[in-house]
């Protein structure tokens, strides 16, 4: 594939180093002229000097023939322009952007980006979910983030031991899908009752997660 | 006379002046700015409120109550910042009159067909100067 990308960052370098070990051609456009003679003697990537809002970089950089133009700055309003430019007017098929502001990820969306990625979405959405109990893997975010499902894994502490799922309060927002016991796994039923070791596949409503997973674990969010 | 809600993002040497003379004909106007020093140019006439912030965060544009907006006018220097702001206050916020500076005039056809009206510094005084030179080769600028 032949890959624009803009920015500068080490997240810019490393992507890049990825992308071309996996035999992508990808040009760099940087607007700093230490850091892209940095950037073209570190990659094997083509580096052009300028604004990656530039008609005349984009055009230099090779966005004609793009399959791909991937924003990555840290300011919102530039990877904004450079997906709408490189789309409207080189007609680039892809187009992604990085955004800074977590809320403008829908309005990118809806302003034509292809993609639109919030790393600061997806690093709180991490920690919430990895680090506010233990025992507890969030497997995958599905449909857009409306659905969690997430591996919780019962340790002795944990209120819902002993209980059967009947007895266990769950809201409706949250649905223990698979219990894998030792190794079998166990199609849940109202009157299954739970086990230390047990772990119980959920999925669950972003907005219920945090309540039911109190209800199992009995632990509060460190 | 109808006083209109409007926001003016980007208090510099332009949109000091605006916010302030549409301010003193009694418009309610709000002026955007990322460095609060940027409002020590607004002039007597501004009785409007300001906002320290930068406009391309939605927190910001939120706080300038942009859904209820008449006319939002994107004055800042960086042109990325004006596009930007004027496509969230047109096709977000259905703001009706939404105008952006914007210097570079090579992204203007894109930027038209998105529907977004612009104002270009660049090609005003390129009107001008060459209604100076030779008034039939432009329209008498404004």
């Amino acid at each position: 594939m032949r890959i624009v990308i803009i920015g500068g960052s080490k997240t810019v370098y490393f992507i890049t180093r990825q992308l071309v070990e996996r035999g992508n051609h990808v040009t760099i456009i940087n607007r700093d002229l230490a850091r892209s003679r940095e950037l073209s003697q570190a990659t094997k990537a083509t580096v052009v000097f300028g604004e990656g809002t530039d008609v005349n970089r984009l055009e230099e950089a090779g966005a004609r023939r793009a399959d791909v133009v991937l924003a990555l700055t840290s300011h919102d309003q530039d990877n904004l322009i450079a997906c709408q430019v490189a789309q409207k007017l080189f007609g680039v098929p892809r187009t992604l952007a990085l955004v800074n502001d977590p809320e403008n990820e829908e309005v990118f969306t809806r302003l034509g980006v292809g993609i639109a990625f919030s790393a600061t979405r997806v690093i709180a959405s991490l920690i919430e979910q990895q680090a506010s109990f233990e025992d507890i893997t969030a497997l995958m975010p599905v449909a857009d983030g409306r659905i969690n499902i997430t591996d919780v894994r019962l340790d002795a502490n944990s209120p819902a031991v002993g209980k059967s799922l009947i007895e266990l309060e769950l809201s409706g927002g949250t649905l223990i899908a698979a219990i894998l016991r030792d190794d079998e796994v166990l199609v849940p039923r109202g009157q299954t009752r739970l086990m230390v070791d047990d772990h119980l596949i959920l999925i669950s409503q972003p907005e219920n997660q945090e309540d039911d997973l109190r209800t199992i674990c009995g632990i509060e969010p460190r | 006379m109808r006083s209109d809600y409007i926001i003016v993002v980007g208090c510099g040497r332009l949109g000091s002046i605006l916010a302030s003379r549409l301010s003193g004909i009694g418009h309610r106007v709000v002026v955007i700015d990322r460095r609060e020093a940027a409002f020590d140019k607004l002039t007597n006439e501004f009785s409007g409120f300001q906002i320290v912030g930068d406009a391309s965060e939605m927190a910001v544009l939120r706080a300038a109550k942009i859904a209820q907006a008449d006319y939002l006018f994107a004055t800042t220097t960086e042109d990325n910042l004006n596009l930007m702001v004027a496509q969230i206050a047109g096709s977000i916020f259905n703001v009706p009159h939404v105008i952006a500076r914007v210097y570079d005039p090579t992204r203007e056809s894109i930027y038209r067909r998105l529907n977004v009206e612009m104002i270009s510094p660049t090609q005003l005084s390129v009107a001008a100067f060459l209604y100076a030179v030779d008034p039939s080769l432009e329209h008498k600028p404004l």
